[in-house]
């Protein structure tokens, strides 16, 4: 027998006499108590708890915004579809990741924001790049549109493509491996700045 | 890199002898506490939070009744987005199949993400024999590999050690199999972490294959999910051409909405955050992005033995999160090693019998009786596993396996205890198994000092056990420590 029809026999097997069991209970699906500006703010006030840095402006403002918190990197990737100019940025051009590590920064789009966790999700379709590249540099400046942020897990599970791969960024890279004491950066990017647009 | 399980004391005379190591005892008791304030923070935050715990439980219990049908929807979905799927029986099996993955694309190196599941199927040994090193790069990992260690704890595996055993870790080992750590090297946690990502970021841009476990992964779209803190997970998910995912057959959750719930459960039971820094979730080959070859190990490894337990099987909703680790009293007292398994603590004590069954060895059999039965492992579970009801009922079955039989000269430690018990009958099964824990645990906690011997005091204990436990000091018989042991015996492989 093959190991799958083996462990797929002994499945069968080891439930034949289980009960049946009831439908889960999904009554944690409560609707989200935050809109609008205290939504917003909670948003900026978690992701800021991970101390991350999160800056508020308008449309018109992205683009100084981007040059101020990329002042001083010497190379930053920007990927296809990124809807905004970054001055001196490089196209990804399928960059190996030895290529990638000698950039310095990043600057994407994101997908959905979660407000009550303080996180970005990156689905990786035009304006987010590949999964390497919002990884490997150091430096990630992350867009995103304030009507992408919803109040929790439940909303944006929700509204995410499964099929599309998914990086949820909860704050720069982090470690309590050595006597639990959080250190910021480990092998992804040390520093995480939000622009949120509204 | 050869530090192992196998040939560990059971599990009474193993944690006489971790108790002897302060420095272990102490820097558990601040991990552990530091954990558990955190996470009852968070916890606290979450108004649902029991309405989320009753669909954990609900969506693993359902998933299980049905686990056949998932795992053939699992497969199918995976292939159809350009996965190759393999079933292993056993860790054998499991092991052969990456080596063979390995071999296939000539490498001799492979990066790994955290993952219990290689750790239970001892991969890193496997490939080793077969000349592929396995580099752990997960820091806590990375310390217990480098230290030629084993794992102590299911989130932290080197709770166990301070910083500055770290620091010479780092300073002795790192230069053997890679980058040297930088010279100077402080012991702050920064610069620690430092010389971690300089060390193993050459291999994640070297390595061309990657072996992962993965914390869910969705039947109806055959989506895998990994959870994890420092960026290493997405390393090696991301950049090797060729990645192998080692999935425990009940790691499966039937639809895309149900990790809404797992999502929740998970990173405030573990770290004890809102969310974890990173979640990658993965869906076969991703054209253009990542890892062009993709293959999924569905793994049984006595997870259908488990299956079969009636009272045993709600231990495969574990999702791994280790609270009831960090809050069991024994745990604290003892470590992870004493266990014997990379399962420790109060999941450990139920799994491992679970898995390998009862009646096998001595030290298996020795696990489900280091416990209080105080139920704080319960409370703590996010999925909430009945921890000491299947302990109790394990008790049961361990009597059982051996009644009739001699017990062997080893069972020594565990004849005031669980031998006794050989005439049970299941009705007075849990009484009996509260008086035994008393004893047992009037053995277990921590040394102070009362005159001039060395006594052990007793162990707080919430609710109805405290008046037993704080019965008596006994004293501690003076004897190598488990760390003494560990090396001279290299873990327990050369015991004579
Ligand atoms: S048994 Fe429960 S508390 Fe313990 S690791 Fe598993 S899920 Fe977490």
């Amino acid at each position: 027998m093959s190991a799958r029809d083996d462990i797929l026999a002994r499945v069968r097997e080891a439930v034949s006499d289980a009960p049946e069991v009831a439908e889960p209970p999904r009554d944690y699906r409560r609707a989200p108590e935050l809109a609008g500006e205290d939504l917003l703010a909670q948003f900026v006030e978690r992701v800021e708890d991970y101390r991350a840095t999160v800056t508020r402006c308008t449309e018109a403002e992205v683009p100084r915004e981007l040059e101020r918190l990329l002042d001083g990197v010497l190379r930053v990737v920007v990927p296809d579809g990124f809807p905004w100019s970054v001055p001196g940025g490089e196209p990804d051009n399928a960059k190996s990741a030895a290529e990638l590590n000698d950039v310095d920064a990043v600057v994407t789009t994101s997908s959905v924001g979660i407000a009550e966790t303080g996180t970005v999700v990156l689905s990786h379709g035009p304006g987010q790049g590949r999964r390497a590249l919002s990884l490997v540099p150091d430096l990630h400046v992350c867009v995103i549109h304030a009507d992408q942020v919803v109040a929790g897990v439940n909303e944006a599970v929700g509204m995410l493509d499964p099929l599309q791969p998914q990086t949820w960024i909860s704050g720069p890279s982090a470690t309590s491996d050595i006597e639990l004491s959080r250190v910021e950066g480990v092998h992804g990017p040390r520093t995480l700045h939000v622009l949120l647009v509204e | 890199m050869s530090a192992t399980f196998v040939g560990m004391p059971a599990f009474p005379e193993a944690a006489r002898r971790a108790l002897e190591n302060t420095q272990q005892r102490h820097n558990l008791a601040h991990a552990t506490g530091t954990i558990r304030d955190k996470r009852a923070a968070v916890v606290a935050e979450v108004d649902d939070w029991e309405a989320l715990r009753l669909a954990g439980a609900a969506i693993k219990d359902q998933t299980l009744r049905h686990l056949d049908d998932h795992l053939v929807a699992l497969e199918a979905a995976l292939q159809e987005r350009g996965a190759t799927v393999h079933w292993a029986r056993d860790a054998e099996e499991a092991c052969r199949i990456v080596a063979d993955v390995a071999r296939a694309h000539d490498v001799d190196e492979v990066v790994k993400v955290k993952s219990m599941a290689t750790q239970e199927i001892g991969l890193n040994e496997a490939l080793e024999a077969e000349g592929i090193s396995a580099w752990e790069t997960d820091l806590a990992e990375l310390i217990v590999q480098l230290g030629d260690d084993l794992p102590s704890h299911i989130l932290v595996p080197a709770i166990h050690r301070n910083r500055s055993e770290i620091r010479e870790i780092f300073r002795s080992a790192m230069g053997e199999v890679g980058r040297p750590a930088p010279d100077p090297l402080s012991d702050d946690p920064a610069d620690l972490a430092g010389a971690a990502r300089l060390h193993l970021r050459e291999k994640f841009l070297r390595a061309r294959m990657a072996v992962s476990g993965a914390n869910f992964a969705v039947a109806e779209t055959g989506t895998l999910v990994v959870v994890e803190s420092e960026g290493n997970g997405r390393m090696c998910l991301t950049l090797p051409e060729v990645l192998v995912s080692v999935v425990g057959i009940e790691k499966v959750v039937p639809t895309w909405q149900d990790l809404e719930v797992f999502l929740q459960l998970l990173p405030r039971s573990s770290t004890g955050e809102r969310m974890n820094p990173y979640t990658s979730t993965w869906t076969g080959a991703v054209p253009g992005d990542g890892p062009q070859e993709v293959h999924v190990v569905l793994l049984d490894n006595g997870r259908t033995r488990a299956l079969a337990d009636e009272m045993g099987r709600q231990a495969l909703r574990c999702i791994r999160c280790s609270a009831c680790l960090n809050v069991c009293p024994v745990y604290e007292r003892t470590g992870g090693h004493a266990y014997g398994s990379v399962y420790p603590g109060p999941i450990g004590a139920i799994l491992n019998p679970l898995l390998k069954g009862t009646g096998v060895d001595e030290q298996t059999d020795s696990l489900p009786y280091a416990s209080s039965l105080c139920g704080a492992c319960f409370e703590a579970c996010p999925v909430r596993i009945d921890i000491p009801s299947v302990l109790v009922e394990l008790r049961g079955q361990v009597v059982d396996a051996h009644r009739g039989g001699v017990p062997k000269p080893e069972a020594v430690a565990m004849r005031g205890a669980g031998w006794v018990l050989s005439s049970s009958a299941r009705t007075a099964r849990s009484e009996r198994a509260a008086a035994f824990a008393g004893r047992l645990l009037n053995r277990l906690p921590g040394g102070r000092r009362q005159g001039d011997r060395r006594v052990l005091g007793s162990i707080p204990m919430p609710g109805a056990g405290s008046a037993w436990s704080q019965a008596r000091d006994v004293p501690v018989p003076a004897t190598e420590s488990f760390r003494d042991w560990w090396s001279r015996t290299d873990g327990g492989e050369d015991e004579s």
